[in-house]
C-alpha cells in the first residue's frame, strides 16, 4: 500500500519541478496577463504563454523528441520552416501594396530601416554572441514576427522563444517605442509637412505587382523565395479579384490554423534550461537597440531624401520602414496629427510599412545566404 | 460652397453634425475609422451644414464629399 503511495508521488510531476520551471511560470502568466488584459497581441502572445506553461510541467515530455505533441508541431511546423511561409501566405492576401505602388520611392524607406539590423548584428557580435546568434538577435529590429522565426529556427534555434517574443513584445510596444525617437529626430516644422494625395494606381498594377516582384526578389535572392514567393501568391490571390475563396481561406482560416500552431511552439521552446540564460535578458535588450536604430534609421532616410525632393516627404513615414503592419503606420499618423491636425499620414505610411515587410525578409535572406 | 472631403480611405465611424448646424473653424464633424484608428475630420471653414453626405457606418474613399457647408 505504502509502495504505491510512493510510486505514484515520484511518478508525479511536482517532485521534478526546479526553481526555473517556477520562474517559467512566472513568465507565462505575466505573458498571460499582458494578452488577456492588455491584449497585447493576444493572438500570438496567448498560445505563446500557455506553450511555456506546458513545456514547464515536469515529466509530461510534450518537447520529447520523436515522442511529445509538441514537439511534433515544432518539428514539422518551425523547423522544417512550414509555418512562417504560411503566415506569409495570409499576410500577403491581407496587405494592400497600394500606397506603395503610388509611391515607389517609399521602397528606399523600407530599405533604409533595414540599417538598424546591420547596426545591431555588430553590437550582437561585439557582445560576444557567434555570427549566427547576432543574425537572430538583429533581425528582431525589423519588427517582423514570423521572418524573425523564420530566421531564427534555421540559424540559432536555441534562441527561438527569445526571439519571437521579444519581436513580438516589441512590435505591440510600438506606440511607446517610436514617438520619442520621432520626436527626437524631426523637427517640429518637419512633422507639420503636409502630403498630397495618393495617385490612384491601376487594377493591372496591382495585378502586376506581386508578380513582378516575385520574380525580381527571387532572381536576386533566391533564399528568400519560401517568403516572398507565398507573400506574393497570397497578394496575388487578393488582387486578381477571381479566387476570394482561396484568399479569404489563406488570410482567415489557414491563418488563425497556423496562428495556433506557431504560438504553442515557440512557447514551448522556452523550457526553463534554454530560457534562463543571462543571454536572453541581453537579446531583449539588444532586441531593443534594434528596433530604436531602424526607426531612426527609417527616420533619417526620409530626411535624406527630402535633400533631393521637390515635394517633400513628411520624415515621420520613415519610422514606418519597420515592419509591423500596420501599428508602425498607425504611430506616423497619430504623431503626425499630433502636429498638425490636418495631417493625415496614414496611407502614406503603409507604403514604407509595407515596403518594410518585403525589406525585412530581403535582410533575413541575405543574412541567411551568408551565415547559414 | 465648401466641400468637406475624406482626407483617408475608411469608414466612416461617426457623424457630430446635422444639417442646419452651425460650425466653426476647427470643429470636429466626423469622426473616420480607418486601419482600426479614429481618425477626426476638423472643418475647414465656418457656416451652416447644409448636406450630410454619408452615414455611420459607410465607407469613403480619399476625396469623398462628406458634408457640404453653407
Amino acid at each position: 500500500m505504502l509502495d504505491i503511495l510512493k510510486d505514484l508521488i515520484y511518478s508525479s510531476g511536482a517532485v521534478s519541478l526546479t526553481g526555473g520551471n517556477l520562474v517559467m511560470w512566472l513568465v507565462s502568466f505575466v505573458l498571460l496577463y499582458l494578452a488577456i488584459k492588455k491584449q497585447y497581441e493576444p493572438l500570438l502572445l496567448l498560445p505563446i504563454a500557455f506553450g511555456i506553461l506546458i513545456v514547464n510541467l515536469p515529466l509530461t515530455f510534450l518537447m520529447e523528441p520523436e515522442h511529445g505533441l509538441v514537439w511534433f508541431f515544432y518539428h514539422y511546423g518551425i523547423e522544417l520552416d512550414i509555418i512562417p511561409p504560411l503566415i506569409f501566405l495570409g499576410l500577403g492576401a491581407m496587405i494592400d501594396f497600394g500606397p506603395l505602388i503610388a509611391n515607389p520611392k517609399t521602397l528606399l524607406l523600407g530599405a533604409g530601416a533595414q540599417a538598424g539590423l546591420y547596426v545591431t548584428f555588430f553590437a550582437a557580435v561585439l557582445f560576444g554572441f557567434d555570427l549566427q546568434e547576432a543574425a537572430s538577435i538583429a533581425i528582431i529590429g525589423g519588427a517582423d514576427g514570423p521572418t524573425t522565426i523564420f530566421l531564427t529556427s534555421k540559424l540559432a534555434p536555441h534562441l527561438l522563444g527569445a526571439t519571437a517574443v521579444s519581436a513580438y513584445a516589441y512590435m505591440a510596444l510600438v506606440p511607446i517605442i517610436q514617438p520619442p525617437m520621432m520626436k527626437l529626430l524631426t523637427t517640429e516644422h518637419e512633422r507639420k509637412i503636409v502630403m498630397g494625395k495618393l495617385r490612384p494606381v491601376s487594377k493591372l498594377q496591382r495585378i502586376c505587382f506581386p508578380i513582378v516582384t516575385a520574380m525580381a526578389i527571387m532572381l536576386m535572392v533566391p533564399t528568400a523565395a519560401p517568403l516572398i514567393s507565398m507573400l506574393m501568391l497570397g497578394n496575388l490571390f487578393k488582387e486578381s479579384g477571381v479566387v476570394e475563396r482561396l484568399s479569404k481561406a489563406a488570410s482567415n482560416e489557414l491563418m488563425n490554423i497556423v496562428t495556433i500552431f506557431l504560438g504553442l511552439s515557440v512557447g514551448a521552446t522556452m523550457t526553463a534550461g534554454t530560457f534562463l540564460s543571462p543571454k536572453v535578458l541581453f537579446i531583449f535588450f539588444l532586441g531593443l537597440f534594434a528596433f530604436i536604430v531602424s526607426t531612426g534609421a527609417g527616420l533619417i532616410m526620409a530626411k535624406v531624401m527630402n535633400l533631393f525632393l521637390k515635394d517633400k516627404i513628411n520624415p515621420l513615414i520613415g519610422a514606418a520602414g519597420v515592419s509591423a503592419v500596420p501599428m508602425a503606420a498607425r504611430c506616423v499618423h497619430k504623431v503626425g496629427s499630433e502636429a498638425n491636425r490636418r495631417n493625415y499620414l496614414l496611407m502614406h505610411a503603409m507604403g514604407p510599412n509595407v515596403a518594410g515587410v518585403i525589406g525585412t525578409v530581403v535582410a533575413a535572406a541575405i543574412l541567411l545566404k551568408n551565415l547559414g | 460652397m465648401p466641400e468637406l472631403l475624406a482626407p483617408i480611405a475608411g469608414n466612416v465611424w461617426k457623424v457630430l453634425v446635422a444639417v442646419g448646424d452651425k460650425v466653426e473653424l476647427d470643429d470636429e464633424l466626423i469622426i473616420l475609422e480607418a486601419l482600426k484608428m479614429e481618425t477626426p475630420i476638423y472643418c475647414d471653414d465656418g457656416g451652416t451644414v447644409s448636406e450630410v453626405r454619408v452615414k455611420e457606418g459607410d465607407s469613403v474613399n480619399e476625396g469623398d464629399v462628406l458634408v457640404v457647408i453653407d
